[in-house]
């Protein structure tokens, strides 16, 4: 015999080792994708290939004139594990409200149309088809992701909020300290951050995932926001901005905001 | 080597102490921070980039400007800057060192720096400014430390280092320009968005890191038997001259085009920093400050007989460092923020712990400069003994 018991135990040792190596290499590159293929085709997910949203602004300045409604943020940042600091230098704001002339400082001059003056506007993250937070991001910690949405990596950002210097919107937010003890209700089905990264609105994907609406959608009672798929020619989305004229957020910049203003 | 930067005297090891006590009391500041996240500094979420980032880009100028001092002595053989070019790479290392520091206690997570070389990102200018600078950081200590080595030892450089040396010369271009493009790409910030960001900081480059070589020459020559030479420093003094001339020039411009376009957007960061915006206005008294001491070393500096006075020059330089320190360490950065995207205006000011960790960054850059420069003149005292 040319193999003895004790080289024929090394051989197969070896091989056992190989194999169980090579099982364990498979899973590292292959479950990711696998993992991310099936959450994509989750049944009853919705996709969409240019998801869009639409402000309804008249319902909108009506309700919150009316009651100083503030159901959208409300829900947004209850879903999202947004804390509250109680400040406005370290506030983290993923959906808030802000008067007119500043959410479109361009376009306001001394004759605005009554009522437009001070009007609040619910602003958030444009998810822009051009978004220059994704071109400066140098870990690829925020990226468009192929259905629109402008995505965010907690675990990557390193903090350095050059994507906060980038963004022509004053979307995005970072965490000046550490945000756990100020989060009222912790929802354990959503991450919660620590100190030192940015984030943003980011179109409710977890939600999508699951066929729900975006949090702040589901939450107006007034239906000011109307959230779809600007490529399918059948949606909602694409039937009002086909017949009401809209505006978008300092579109000059070429990013191509996604956001669109009924007014 | 770098034995003798363990021999010295009580001057020398006094100095090393205090620095070391002002590292000290940055460290343990940069502790706080790093365990309760950058809430302790003044940056928030509308001027989200401060100090830290401001003395960064400042001192991306002063380690650029060591090419004033390489380029003619290698590329035009002007003897006079063979004396004091290793003082200008080693005043290149300590400040890339410290602009890394700079950017290293800007980070949320700087556990987590290494991020950027493991996803690298080539649409990202950060990821390129990382690269330039380390490359620049890389290429200072190879050249600065085999030309001191052959001086210690009497010998001509190996020709092997020269392409590195001319390699060295656009680099150093490069350093800065890319810096600016961190600044100059971004939509939105009007004060940042100008072509001729890169090249008014290569100009404030070449005027602020020659003035601070002067002043560092003529500490040199005071406190040591080496004398850096007076043609080097009265040469230094011109390129600074020139230099200045051109960075308020470029100023200049910027005023032109914002208020004779009288595009709001333009116009508010300038009027924020010099004369108030919706009644703030923290910076005005700095930005005058910054704009007299201009004022001041352009008459000290383009007189020749006030120019030559050396005791006149060290006032004409020390203004233009602190001028462009201002401008670019304190003005440009924070003023690109106000008002914010959504034309509000919010104000920044830094707290103590930020100053302080700010003061200890550049006690380690001036730490290592200390030590590197004690090399150095070690050496050439060494040299010129031996020969007299």
């Amino acid at each position: 015999m040319g193999v003895n018991r004790r080289d024929f135990l090394k051989i197969t040792g070896l091989g056992a080792l190989a194999g169980a190596g090579s099982k364990v290499a498979a899973d590292l590159v292959f479950k990711d994708q696998a993992e991310a293929r099936e959450a994509r085709s989750n049944k009853g997910a919705f996709v969409g290939k240019r998801w869009a949203m639409v402000v309804d602004t008249k319902k909108c300045i009506e309700k919150v004139e009316k009651d100083g409604c503030r159901d959208c943020a409300i829900a947004c940042h209850t879903v999202h594990n947004v804390p509250d600091f109680g400040n406005p230098k370290d506030e983290i704001k993923w959906i808030w409200q802000e008067p007119y002339e500043h959410a479109f400082p361009n376009q306001h001059h001394p004759y605005t149309a009554e009522g437009l003056e001070g009007a609040p506007f619910v602003v958030f993250c444009n998810h822009c088809d051009n978004p220059p937070c994704v071109r400066v991001c140098p870990t690829k910690a925020t990226f468009k992701r192929e259905d629109g949405i402008v995505m965010m990596d907690f675990h990557r950002c390193i903090g350095c909020r050059f994507c906060m210097a980038a963004c022509p919107y004053g979307s995005r937010s970072f965490n000046w300290r550490n945000p756990r003890p100020f989060i009222q209700n912790i929802q354990e089905n959503f991450p919660t951050r620590m100190r030192g990264v940015v984030e943003k609105c980011l179109f409710c994907e977890e939600r999508l995932a699951e066929g729900l609406s975006p949090a702040c959608v589901e939450a107006c009672k007034v239906k000011a926001l109307i959230f779809g798929d600007l490529e399918d020619p059948d949606s909602e989305v694409r039937e009002i901005l086909h017949t009401h004229r809209s505006i978008q957020r300092k579109p000059g910049l070429g990013t191509m905001p996604q956001i669109y203003y009924i007014v | 080597m770098i034995d003798k930067a363990l021999i010295g005297g009580k001057k020398y090891y006094g100095l090393i102490a205090v620095l070391l006590g002002v590292i000290g009391v940055g460290f343990l500041c940069y502790l706080w921070q790093f365990f309760h996240g950058l809430g302790i500094t003044g940056m928030g979420r509308d001027v989200s980039w401060g100090l830290y980032i401001a003395q960064f880009t400042f001192l991306v100028g002063v380690a650029a400007s060591a090419v004033m001092v390489v380029l003619p002595y290698y590329l035009h053989n002007y003897k006079a800057f063979g004396r004091i070019t290793v003082l200008g790479e080693f005043l290149a290392i300590s400040s890339v060192a410290m602009c890394m520091l700079f950017i290293f206690v800007d980070m949320g997570q700087p556990l987590r720096v290494l991020n950027v070389l493991l996803h690298p990102t080539p649409n990202s200018v950060m990821f390129w400014d990382m690269l330039v600078l380390s490359g620049y950081l890389a290429l200072n200590i190879l050249i600065g430390w085999i030309s001191l080595d052959c001086e210690r030892k009497g010998v001509a450089p190996p020709k092997w280092i020269k392409p590195f040396v001319y390699l060295s010369i656009p680099w150093a271009v490069s350093i800065h320009t890319v810096t600016a493009f961190l600044y100059a790409g971004l939509p939105g910030r009007h004060l940042w968005l100008t072509a001729i960001m890169a090249a008014r900081f290569i100009a404030s480059a070449f005027a602020s890191g020659p003035s601070l070589l002067i002043i560092l020459c003529l500490i040199v020559r005071k406190t040591t038997r080496f004398d850096p030479g007076k043609e080097a420093v009265q040469t230094l003094a011109k390129i600074v001259t020139y230099a200045m001339i051109i960075n308020l020039f470029f100023l200049g411009l910027e005023f032109f085009t914002a208020f004779y376009s009288r595009i709001p957007g333009h116009m508010q960061p300038l009027v924020y920093l010099y004369a108030g915006l919706e009644g703030h206005g923290v910076l005005i008294p700095w930005m005058w400050t910054s704009t007299a001491l201009a004022a001041l070393s352009l008459v000290l500096l383009v007189n020749p007989v006030t120019r030559r006075h050396e005791s006149v020059l060290v006032v004409a330089v020390v203004s233009v460092f602190f001028s462009t320190w201002i401008d670019k360490g304190m003005g440009l950065v924070v003023g690109g923020f106000i008002p914010n995207p959504l034309e509000e205006v919010v104000e920044y000011v830094p707290t103590l712990p930020e100053v302080l960790i700010t003061l200890g960054v550049w006690a380690i850059g001036f730490l290592i400069l200390t030590i590197l420069f004690k090399i150095a003149i070690t050496v050439k005292e060494g040299v010129e003994e031996a020969g007299a």
